[in-house]
C-alpha cells in the first residue's frame, strides 16, 4: 500500500470536514477498499474511516414504514435487525462474502463502490431504495451509472439507505465460482403499485432493472410470466465464468426462482 | 479391534498442540536481527525484449541498500533442471538457461527483473515502482500446438524451437500399436484437456537468507518440501557454495503439494543478496506474486485412443499429449508428463500394447511441474474417462468393463516398463460397492428428479507409482539425483530416541507417525521417539517429500537404521546377561534370553552403551546411534477404486457432489486417522480440479485467474462428508513396512469420478450427445454442454 | 505514525503504526503473535482470522487503527487458562482437523465465533459459516467434524449418515 493517514471522525460533521482534504477518501468497513490498496491500485491521501460514527450505525423504521439504515452499519448488522421488517433485505445482507467480511463490510461502502458483481445495489434499485447524503437524497433509480460509477459528488458521504418494504421480496443469487460474488443476481420486489425487478453481477453496465419482466409480473406474479422472456446477451458480462448468453439465461431463472420463494 | 499404540493406532498428533495455540514456526515467523526486505519488480507482459533495466532513481530513494538487475547475476549459474528426458529419436531435450533475474528478455508474466532491497518492505515496493523498464514486447506463444507451429515466436531465441521434446514410450511398441487400433473391432476416442492448476498451499512461499561473516556460511530459511535439495541444487549449481558453507532449514511448512519441491529464484537472490550485503533479506510472497511465481501444475492437451476386441477386451492403447513446460523447465518439469505419466498408462489393466507421445512445450507462461499425483493423475483421468466412454458406446457396464480387464496375477510387468509387485483390484471394486452404496442409488436418483434435479453415478479405478524412487531406474530415465532417503536413529544415553530424518513433514503428520513405527519395534512409548527434520545442519542428505515416499522411502530407511540398532543392542543386552546373542529377545521394551527368566529393560542397555563399565568394547564401539539410507528396489503401487455421485441442477448447470466413495489398497497402515485425512484432502483438490480450479491466460499471455477472485479454491460447502476405506490391504513386498503411501491417491482418483458422474448423469436425463466436458465443470460449462 | 492502544488476549498494548499497518501486521510484527497468519490478499483465506470486540474479522482487511480501543483476540488466547487446549482446541486434535496447521487458527477462530452464535449448528451451517476459511490440507471433512463435536454432537455419527 501506498502510505495515507487515517482520520477516525466520530461525527458526521467532522467526516465531511475530513472528506474535504487533498485526495480524502472514505472508508467504510474497508473490505473491498483495503485489498484495493494492497494491489497499488488506488492512491488516497487519507482515509476517513466512517465506522466510528454512531448516527451512521443501526436499523429504523420510519414514519413511511421505510427500513432505514445508517451507512456504517455492517452486512451482520443489516441480517439480525432487518429480518422482521423486511426479510429479503435482510437474508441478501447475510449472504454477502463471509462471515468476518460481514462483519465489517458495510452498505454504505458497497453502493457507494457499485462493484458490477455486488449485491447491495440490486436490493436498493428493485426497492426503489433513497440513497440519503450528507446533501442530498438520490433515488436509487438516479444512483447507478454503470460499473463502479454512481452519482455521488466529490467527498459526498451517504449517510443513510431507507428501503421501502415491499409486500413480497426475494433476492435469489448464483455465485461467481471462486469471488462468490454474484455471477448473476437477482431482486424481486413487489409492491401494491408494481414490480420491480433488479438484476446484479450480469451486466456490463452494472446493476439493471429488467422493466419486461417487472411489467409482465405486475400483471401476474408467477414465475410462469416471465418463462418465455429473455434479457439480451448483448450488454452482458463475458469471461472465465460464464458467457454473455449463460448470463442472460441465468437473469431469466433466477427471477423465476426469485417470484417463486418471494 | 483398532490398536491403541504403535503401529496401526490413530494415534493424535503431537504436532497438533503448538499449530492450534499459534506456536507455529513458520518461515515468515522467523525474523532475523537487522534483517532488510526484498520486492521484486515482475514483468507484466508475457514476452519481451528487455533493452534496458534503469535503477539510477530508484536507486536514491528512502530505505534503499541496493537495486538488483540480471547483470548482478551474470557470474553466478542459472536455475538447475533436475531430469533429462531423451525423445524419441535418441536425443536430449532441449535445455534453456534460467537466470535468477531475467537477462535479455522477459518469458512471462511475473518473471523477476529486477530485485529491491530496502529497510522495509513497502519502500522496496516504493523502489521496485520506480524502476524504469525498456522492453520491447514480442507476441506471446500461449497454446501449445501454436507454439510447436513453423514460424511460431521462439520463447528461447537460442532453441532451434518451443518443443523441448518428443518422447515415444514404448517407441518400440509404436507400429505395433497402430497395428492393433487398425484392425481392432472397436475403437474408443477422447479428446480433452486436464487444465492448468495452482497448488496453492496455503502459505505463500517466504525465504530468508542470512549470513555470518565470521566464518562465511550462509544460511538459507525456506518453504520447502526438501531442504538438501535445495541446498544441494543452489550450492552447486547456482551460488556456487560449498554445502559445508551452506546451511537450508525449511520450518514448519504450511503445506505443499508439490510446488514446494522446485528451488526458486527467490531462494537463491535471497540467499545471495545476504552475502552481499551482510544483512539477513527477506521475501515474502503475496498471493497475488504466488499466483505467477509458483511452479503451476498439469496443462496437458491429449488424444486418447482405445482398442477393444468383440469381447471388450482392451487390446491396445494409445496417447498423444502435449505437455506445457511454461517458460523454463522447474527443477523436475520434464519428469512429470514422461515417467511419471507414460509408466501409468496401463492402469489396473492387462491391456497388452500401449504407446504413448508426448510432446512439451515452451510457453510464455509460468513454469509447469509436480503438483499433487504429478502425471499420475493425467495418466489416470484420460484412462478412466476413456473407459468410461468405451463402456457406453459398447453398451455394456463400466465396473464389468473394468473388471474383465483387471489386472489379477502379480508381480505383472506392465508393457510401460514398471512391475506391479502386488495389488487385489476386484478386492477394492468390491468394497467400493459396499461403502458406496450403489444398491440405494436408483431410490436416491428418483428423490433427485422428484426436486428436479439430475442424479448420476461415476465410477472410476486408479493406480499409482509412489515411494519414489529406485535411484537406478531413475538415473537411467534421466534424473540428475538419486532419490533414496536417510535417517539417523540416536539413542540418548536414558533410552530415549531422536529420529533425524530427511523427509520433511508439511502437514503429513510424521513427528506422530514415525514415532508409532519405532515404538512398535522396541516395544517402548512413541513419545520417548522425537522427530528432528528440516534442517540440512542436524539431519542426513535426504531427499525430501513428496512422490507420497516419506513412509515407503523415509520410514524404511529409519526402520533399517532402527534394526541396526537393535542388533547391536542385543550384543549389549547378550553381553550384559551373560548370553549367546543369537539368544536375545526384544519384547516390550525388555531384552530376555530365551527359555529363561533372565531380562534387561531397553533403558538400561541404552546406559551401558553410553556408560560401558562393563561392556564389549572388544567386538563393539559405546554409543548407540545408526544411519541407514534407504534405496527402494521398485516403486510402490497403490491403488483403488472411486465412486462419485452428483447431482446437476439443469437449470443452471451446477453440479453439487452428493456422495464420494474411496476404497483405497495403500498396504499397511501406520495411523489410519492421518492416512483418512490425506485422502480427504487429495478428494477436495481432486473434486476442485473437476468443478472449480483452473488457471487460465489471455492469447496475449495475460494470467486471468491471478487471485482467489477467479481462481475457484474449494470450499467447506463444495465438498460432502466422505466415505473412505483402506481395510483392502495388499502388503508392498519389497519395503520393510509394507507401506505404499497415500499423499497423492485422493487427487488421482478423484476427477474421473466426477466427470464420469456428470457425463452419466446427463445420460441419463436423455442428452446422448454428452460424452466429455472439459475440467472444471462450471456451472456455465455444463450448461453450455446441455444446450449442445 | 499513530499511537493505538488495545487489548489483546486480555492485555493491554499500545504501539506506534502508519495509516496503512494492517491489524495482522500490528499483531504479527510489533506484538511478535505470529500465530495469525495471511494466506492471500484478497479477503478470501481466512488464515488471519481474528476477534474484535468478540467478532470474527479478517485482521488482514483492517487497520490497526481501526483497532485503537478495542478488545482483540487471537489464537494465542484462545487456551484454557491453564494452559491445556480449549474445547475446540481439543476437538480439532481429537479429529485430526488440521494438517499443515497455517490455515488452524483462523479456522479456530471462526469456529468459536460460530458457536458463540449457533451454540449447536448443523453441518450445513458450519460449511456455509466455513465460507470464509480455506483449507488446502484436509478436504474439510475433519474440520467440520470438530466444529460438531466441539458443540457437543455426535460427528461420528453425523459424518456417517
Amino acid at each position: 500500500m501506498y502510505a495515507f493517514e487515517i482520520d477516525r471522525p466520530t461525527t458526521l460533521a467532522a467526516a465531511v470536514e475530513a472528506m474535504g482534504a487533498e485526495e480524502a477518501q472514505a472508508l467504510g468497513g474497508g473490505q473491498t477498499l483495503i485489498p484495493t490498496l494492497k494491489q497499488r491500485l488506488a492512491s488516497p491521501a487519507r482515509l476517513v474511516s466512517l465506522a466510528g460514527i454512531a448516527e451512521l450505525q443501526g436499523v429504523c423504521k420510519d414514519d413511511a414504514g421505510r427500513v432505514c439504515i445508517g451507512s456504517a452499519t455492517t452486512h451482520a448488522t443489516v441480517a439480525k435487525e432487518a429480518a422482521g421488517d423486511y426479510p429479503a433485505l435482510a437474508a441478501l445482507a447475510g449472504g454477502i462474502g463471509d462471515p468476518a467480511v460481514r462483519n465489517r463490510g458495510t452498505i454504505g461502502g458497497s453502493l457507494a463502490n457499485n462493484d458490477p458483481a455486488a449485491c447491495y445495489p440490486s436490493a436498493a434499485l428493485a426497492s426503489g431504495a433513497t440513497i440519503v447524503t450528507n446533501t442530498r437524497e438520490i433515488a436509487a433509480d438516479d444512483f447507478f451509472d454503470g460499473m463502479f460509477t454512481t452519482a455521488l459528488e466529490e467527498g459526498e458521504i451517504i449517510t443513510e439507505v431507507k428501503f421501502p418494504v415491499p409486500e413480497k421480496a426475494n433476492y435469489q443469487k448464483f455465485e461467481q465460482p471462486a469471488s462468490r460474488f454474484a455471477l448473476t443476481g437477482v431482486f424481486v420486489a413487489k409492491y401494491a403499485d408494481g414490480v420491480r425487478v433488479a438484476v446484479t453481477g450480469a451486466s456490463e453496465d452494472g446493476v439493471f432493472r429488467w422493466t419486461e419482466a417487472e411489467e409482465a409480473l405486475s400483471a401476474n406474479f408467477s414465475p410462469d410470466a416471465v418463462a418465455g422472456l429473455s434479457v439480451s446477451a448483448d450488454d452482458m458480462i463475458a469471461d472465465l465464468h460464464g458467457t454473455k448468453e449463460y448470463r442472460a439465461h441465468l437473469v431469466n431463472v433466477l427471477t423465476r426462482r426469485a417470484v417463486a420463494a418471494a | 479391534m483398532p490398536k491403541d499404540h504403535g503401529i496401526g493406532a490413530s494415534d493424535k498428533r503431537r504436532e497438533d498442540v503448538r499449530f492450534l495455540t499459534g506456536k507455529g514456526r513458520y518461515t515468515d515467523d522467523i525474523n532475523l536481527p537487522g534483517q532488510a526486505y526484498v520486492a521484486f519488480l515482475r514483468s507484466d507482459v508475457a514476452h519481451g525484449k528487455l533493452n534496458n533495466v534503469d535503477t539510477a532513481a530508484a536507486s536514491g530513494m528512502p530505505g534503499v541498500l541496493r537495486i538488483f538487475t540480471g547483470a548482478d547475476f551474470e557470474g553466478v549459474g542459472g536455475l538447475p533442471c533436475g531430469w533429462q528426458v531423451t525423445d524419441r529419436h535418441g536425443n536430449v531435450m532441449q535445455e534453456p538457461g534460467h537466470p535468477v533475474l531475467a537477462q535479455g528478455k522477459v518469458r512471462h508474466v511475473g518473471d523477476p527483473i529486477a530485485a529491491v532491497v530496502a529497510e522495509t518492505y513497502e519502500q522496496a515496493r516504493d523502489a521496485a515502482e520506480a524502476i524504469s523498464l525498456d522492453i520491447d514486447e514480442l507476441p506471446a506463444v500461449v497454446d501449445m500446438k501454436e507454439a510447436v507451429k513453423d514460424g511460431a515466436p521462439k520463447v528461447h531465441d537460442d532453441l532451434t524451437s518451443n518443443l523441448c521434446y518428443d518422447w515415444g514410450f514404448v517407441e518400440d511398441n509404436r507400429e505395433a500399436v497402430d497395428q492393433a487400433i487398425k484392425n481392432a473391432a472397436h475403437v474408443t476416442t477422447l479428446e480433452l484437456t486436464n487444465q492448468r492448476l495452482v497448488a496453492n498451499p496455503m502459505e505463500p512461499r517466504v525465504a530468508v537468507g542470512d549470513y555470518a561473516a565470521h566464518d562465511d556460511s550462509s544460511t538459507l530459511y525456506t518453504t520447502s518440501q526438501n531442504p538438501h535439495v535445495i541446498r544441494l541444487l543452489m550450492g552447486a549449481f547456482v551460488l556456487g557454495i560449498p554445502e559445508h558453507k551452506l546451511r537450508v532449514v525449511a520450518p514448519d511448512v504450511g503445506g505443499g503439494f508439490g510446488t514446494k519441491i522446485f528451488h526458486y529464484a527467490e531462494e537463491a537472490f535471497c540467499t545471495f543478496a545476504a552475502k552481499q550485503l551482510k544483512r539477513a533479506v527477506k521475501w515474502t510472497a503475496t498471493r497475488s506474486e504466488a499466483f505467477m511465481s509458483d511452479a503451476h501444475g498439469r496443462d496437458h492437451v491429449t488424444k486418447i485412443e482405445l482398442a477393444l476386441d468383440k469381447d471388450g477386451m482392451f487390446q491396445a492403447l494409445r496417447t498423444e499429449t502435449y505437455a506445457n513446460m511454461g517458460a523454463y523447465l522447474s527443477t523436475f518439469a520434464p519428469s512429470v508428463p514422461t515417467w511419471l505419466h507414460g509408466t501409468l498408462m496401463a492402469g489396473n489393466y492387462k491391456t497388452p500394447l500401449i504407446y504413448v507421445n508426448v510432446k512439451a512445450v515452451f510457453t510464455n507462461t509460468v513454469p509447469v511441474d509436480a503438483y499433487r499425483g504429478a502425471g499420475r493423475p493425467e495418466a489416470t483421468f484420460q484412462l478412466e474417462r476413456v473407459i468410461d466412454k468405451a463402456a457406453r458406446e459398447l453398451g455394456v457396464d463400466p465396473i464389468e468393463l473394468r473388471r474383465k480387464n483387471f489386472i489379477t496375477e502379480f508381480p505383472y510387468a506392465t508393457p510401460v516398463a514398471v512391475e506391479y509387485d502386488t495389488g487385489n483390484y476386484n478386492a477394492t471394486m468390491d468394497k467400493l460397492i459396499e461403502i458406496a452404496d450403489f444398491a440405494g442409488f436408483d431410490a436416491r436418483r428418483a428423490e433427485s428428479e422428484k426436486r428436479g434435479k439430475l442424479r448420476g453415478l461415476g465410477v472410476n479405478c486408479y493406480i499409482e507409482a509412489c515411494g519414489i524412487a529406485p535411484s537406478q531406474l531413475v538415473g537411467q530415465l534421466g534424473a540428475r539425483a538419486g532419490l533414496y532417503e536417510s535417517a539417523t536413529v540416536r539413542v540418548n544415553a536414558t533410552g530415549g530416541l531422536v529420529v533425524m530424518t530427511g523427509s520433511h513433514s508439511h502437514g503429513q503428520g510424521h513427528e506422530t507417525t514415525f514415532p508409532q513405527v519405532i515404538a512398535e519395534m522396541i516395544g517402548i512409548d512413541a513419545n520417548m521417539v522425537e522427530i528432528v527434520h528440516g534442517d540440512t545442519a542436524n539431519t542426513p542428505m535426504g531427499m525430501g517429500t513428496y512422490g507420497s515416499r516419506s513412509l515407503a522411502v523415509g520410514g524404511s530407511a529409519m526402520v533399517r537404521a532402527t534394526e541396526k540398532i537393535i542388533a547391536k543392542a542385543k550384543k549389549i543386552a547378550a553381553h550384559l546377561m551373560e548370553a549367546s546373542e543369537g539368544d536375545i529377545e526384544l519384547k516390550e521394551g525388555k531384552f530376555s534370553v530365551a527359555g529363561t527368566d533372565k531380562s534387561v529393560a531397553w533403558g538400561d542397555v541404552c546406559l551401558a552403551a553410553y556408560v560401558p563399565h562393563n561392556y564389549p568394547l572388544d567386538q563393539i564401539e559405546p554409543g548407540l546411534e545408526e544411519t541407514s539410507f534407504y534405496d527402494p528396489s521398485n516403486f510402490t503401487y497403490p491403488a483403488g477404486a472411486y465412486a462419485c455421485e452428483v447431482e446437476v441442477d439443469p437449470d443452471t448447470g451446477k453440479v453439487t457432489i452428493e456422495r464420494f466413495a474411496a476404497a483405497d489398497d495403500f498396504g499397511n497402515i501406520v495411523n489410519p486417522m492421518i492416512v483418512s485425512g490425506q485422502v480427504h484432502g487429495g478428494l477436495a483438490q481432486g473434486i476442485g480440479q473437476a468443478l472449480l480450479e483452473g488457471c487460465s491466460y489471455d492469447e496475449n499471455g495475460q494470467l486471468i485467474s491471478a487471485s482467489y477472485m477467479d481462481y475457484a479454491m474449494p470450499r467447506a460447502s463444495d465438498v460432502p462428508f466422505y466415505t473412505v476405506d483402506h481395510s483392502c490391504q495388499t502388503p508392498c513386498t519389497h519395503n520393510p513396512l509394507g507401506v505404499k503411501g497415500c499423499g497423492e491417491a485422493g487427487a488421482i482418483g478423484s476427477p474421473p469420478a466426477v466427470v464420469n458422474a456428470v457425463v452419466d448423469a446427463l445420460q441419463r436425463a436423455g442428452k446422448s450427445n454428452v460424452t466429455h466436458i472439459d475440467m472444471p465443470l462450471s456451472p456455465a460449462r455444463v450448461w453450455a454442454a446441455m444446450q449442445g | 505514525m499513530t499511537t493505538v492502544n488495545m487489548t489483546v488476549n486480555g492485555k493491554a498494548v499500545s504501539g506506534d503504526v502508519e495509516g496503512r499497518t494492517l491489524l495482522v501486521e500490528f499483531l504479527r510484527g510489533p506484538l511478535g503473535l505470529t500465530g495469525t497468519h495471511v494466506g492471500c490478499d484478497t479477503s478470501q483465506c481466512g488464515a488471519c482470522v481474528v476477534h474484535v470486540n468478540g467478532e470474527a474479522v479478517k485482521s488482514c482487511t483492517m487497520f490497526a487503527a481501526e483497532a485503537d480501543g478495542a478488545e482483540v483476540a487471537t489464537i494465542e488466547g484462545m487456551a484454557n487458562a491453564d494452559g491445556s487446549l480449549s474445547t475446540i482446541q481439543q476437538a480439532f486434535q481429537d479429529h485430526h482437523g488440521l494438517q499443515c496447521g497455517f490455515c488452524t487458527p483462523g479456522m479456530v477462530m471462526s469456529a468459536a465465533a460460530l458457536l458463540k452464535d449457533n451454540p449447536k449448528p448443523s453441518e450445513a451451517e458450519i460449511r456455509a459459516y466455513l465460507e470464509g476459511n480455506i483449507c488446502r490440507c484436509t478436504g474439510y471433512h475433519n474440520i467440520v467434524k470438530a466444529i460438531l463435536a466441539a458443540s457437543g454432537q455426535d460427528a461420528d455419527a453425523i459424518a456417517a449418515e
